[in-house]
């Protein structure tokens, strides 16, 4: 019985010791900014391997999604005799709630997994180690710029993924089950409201860029510098962005669109 | 294996043209480079070093040598202020390592070179890049005089040839080789070797350890090898520090060591399976353990 509560207990510990070191973490990451900015090509390049890269996944899931829900929702909305909101319903979904997540959880699986590999790898051959013995800090040439290109990236694939959606669902909804095309555009520019939705939803997009990349880095650093290590830092990126990710989705939903 | 055109008399270095460790030891005396007192560092309940004093000297080359595990690289690692110690000294050049500010730190290791068991080159860059690497950091230099600098380094180790070749394209010998060059582009005082023999072949060793000995001397830089190699190191070191269970063990020449009256000292130098370190675990008795399973 005791045992079971001391196991408890550590794992708790662990848990708080674990978040402190990741806050720690990303303030010394935010110190490295001013040197990132001096050297933008390390920007750029980051900017390319983790957005530019993910720029396939992204268009294909979003066109795919956008298909589906235009399927689905026509089906429920012929039922009130509504076929013609086709283009609000599936805008909204897609730039309030699924073009975030989904763009989120996309991204942390193709770019955040690889950026804790990444990390992890360099840590394991000692490159990082290498770096700080030639006076080059790690955190400002190897994590800086990957944080501010996953912060930069994610917002950028959230539009691309909901706008790649809205066409998909229009081909669907328009094209093949033959809803107005104007009242597809008309109703969705009339219902989609700039700052509640779109902005909202940038700012979701924001906020998971932060957190999936952080996560990623985060883990590609602190792992253990054997292939094991890299290999469960790889795992514990994707599953604790996606829990973050749905976490506080559901914290901002309720912030912006609920009576809470 | 012998090494007779790298042999040096006990306390000694050959002396010849262009000898510029010969030189700094002529202007600065004996003068000690890195100073290390009452050193102690433990992982966890486990001491590593305990009490351990040191002196690395101007222009020569040091070796410090023992068992697996024994806390050599973590010595290394000391040195550079990639650890704290618990307790101690690590002065290099005056200045003690634990306690500077990391803009000094970063100041002095800019004038420390060292080259990791792994060579520790970045994979995305070529060997030319991985050798400008610290000098486009930390100079101003031009983009031509960059360029020239990292084909001096690259001849230096015999891969000027190399310099578009890819980290996976090298050879563990080769990685190493770029490693030093890369080591030496700043032209720092002191070079740290971590375990440079390990896992090479005969050839390879050989070359590196030419290259220890020759660019510690061309150069007038300080060496400090860490390795359980003892042929190879007791051809090009001036100085040897035996360390076990994180103590310093024995300490002097190649040539004093050889005559060391430590039992210890003379099992490990020769490589004796059997001897104060014993072949057997502790165990109870053979016979008794096999009358007890009857």
């Amino acid at each position: 019985m005791l045992g079971w509560l001391q196991n408890l207990g550590r794992s708790g510990i662990g848990f708080f010791e674990n978040v402190g070191h990741a806050h720690m973490f990303l303030l010394q990451a935010l110190r490295g900014i001013p040197y990132c900015l001096r050297n933008p090509y390390l920007l750029t390049a980051q900017i390319y391997s983790v957005g530019v890269l993910s720029m396939p996944i992204i268009l294909i899931s979003g066109l795919t999604v956008g298909m589906v829900l235009g399927l689905q929702m026509y089906n429920t909305l012929t039922d009130f005799g509504a076929e013609e909101s086709l283009g609000p319903v599936v805008a909204l979904s897609l730039v309030r709630e699924l073009g975030p997540v989904l763009s989120a959880l996309l991204f942390s699986g193709r770019a955040g997994s690889a950026l804790t590999a990444e990390i992890g790898l360099m840590k394991a051959t000692e490159q990082l180690a290498g770096m700080e013995m030639m006076a080059v800090d790690p955190m400002k040439r190897v994590i800086v710029p990957r944080l501010l290109a996953g912060i930069i990236s994610l917002p950028l694939l959230v539009a691309i993924f909901s706008a790649v959606g809205i066409i998909g669902s229009y081909f669907i909804g328009v094209g093949l089950l033959g809803v107005d095309a104007g009242a597809f555009w008309s109703q969705m520019t009339a219902k989609v409201d700039f700052h509640d939705d779109i902005f909202n939803g940038f700012l979701k997009s924001l906020v998971f860029g932060v957190v999936a990349t952080w996560i990623a880095v985060f883990e590609g650093y602190d792992s253990v510098p054997t292939t094991a290590g890299v290999s469960r830092a790889t795992t514990r990126t994707v599953v604790h962005t996606a829990f973050a990710v749905l976490g506080l989705d559901f914290v901002l939903t309720a912030l912006m669109f609920g009576e809470v | 294996m012998e090494y007779p055109e790298l042999q040096i008399q006990a306390g000694q270095s050959p002396a010849f043209e262009g000898d510029r460790a010969a030189e700094t030891r002529a202007a600065d005396g004996e003068d000690i480079l890195v100073k290390i007192r009452g050193l102690h560092f433990a992982h966890g309940a486990r001491v590593i070093l305990d009490s351990v004093d040191i002196d690395i000297h101007r222009g020569e080359v040091t070796t410090i040598m023992g068992p697996s595990g024994t806390g050599k690289t973590t010595l290394l690692r000391l040195i550079g202020g990639q650890f704290l110690p618990d307790a101690g000294t690590v002065e290099v050049d005056g200045q003690n390592v634990p306690t500077l500010s990391r803009s000094d730190l970063y100041e002095l290791r800019k004038r420390m070179g060292m080259m990791f068991q792994t060579g520790a080159l970045f994979t995305d860059l070529s060997v030319f890049e991985n050798v400008a690497f610290p000098l486009r950091e930390h100079t101003g230099l031009p983009e031509n005089v960059i360029r020239d600098l990292v084909l001096i380094k690259l001849q230096a180790v015999g891969l000027r040839g190399a310099k578009s070749l890819m980290p996976a394209e090298l050879s563990g010998g080769m990685s190493r080789r770029v490693a030093l060059a890369r080591a030496i582009a700043l032209d720092p005082m002191m070079i740290m070797y971590d375990e440079p023999f390990t896992g090479q072949d005969p050839i390879t060793v050989g070359v590196i350890m030419q290259l220890i000995r020759r660019i510690n001397q061309y150069m007038g830089l300080t060496s400090i090898i860490v390795s359980h190699d003892v042929a190879e190191v007791s051809a090009i070191s001036d100085r040897i520090y035996l360390i076990s269970e994180g103590k310093v063990m024995e300490q002097g020449s190649p040539a004093e060591l050889q005559k060391s009256p430590s039992k210890w000292a003379q099992q490990f130098l020769q490589g004796k399976p059997d001897g104060p370190v014993p072949f057997h675990y502790p165990a109870m008795p053979f016979a008794d353990e096999l009358m007890a399973s009857e």
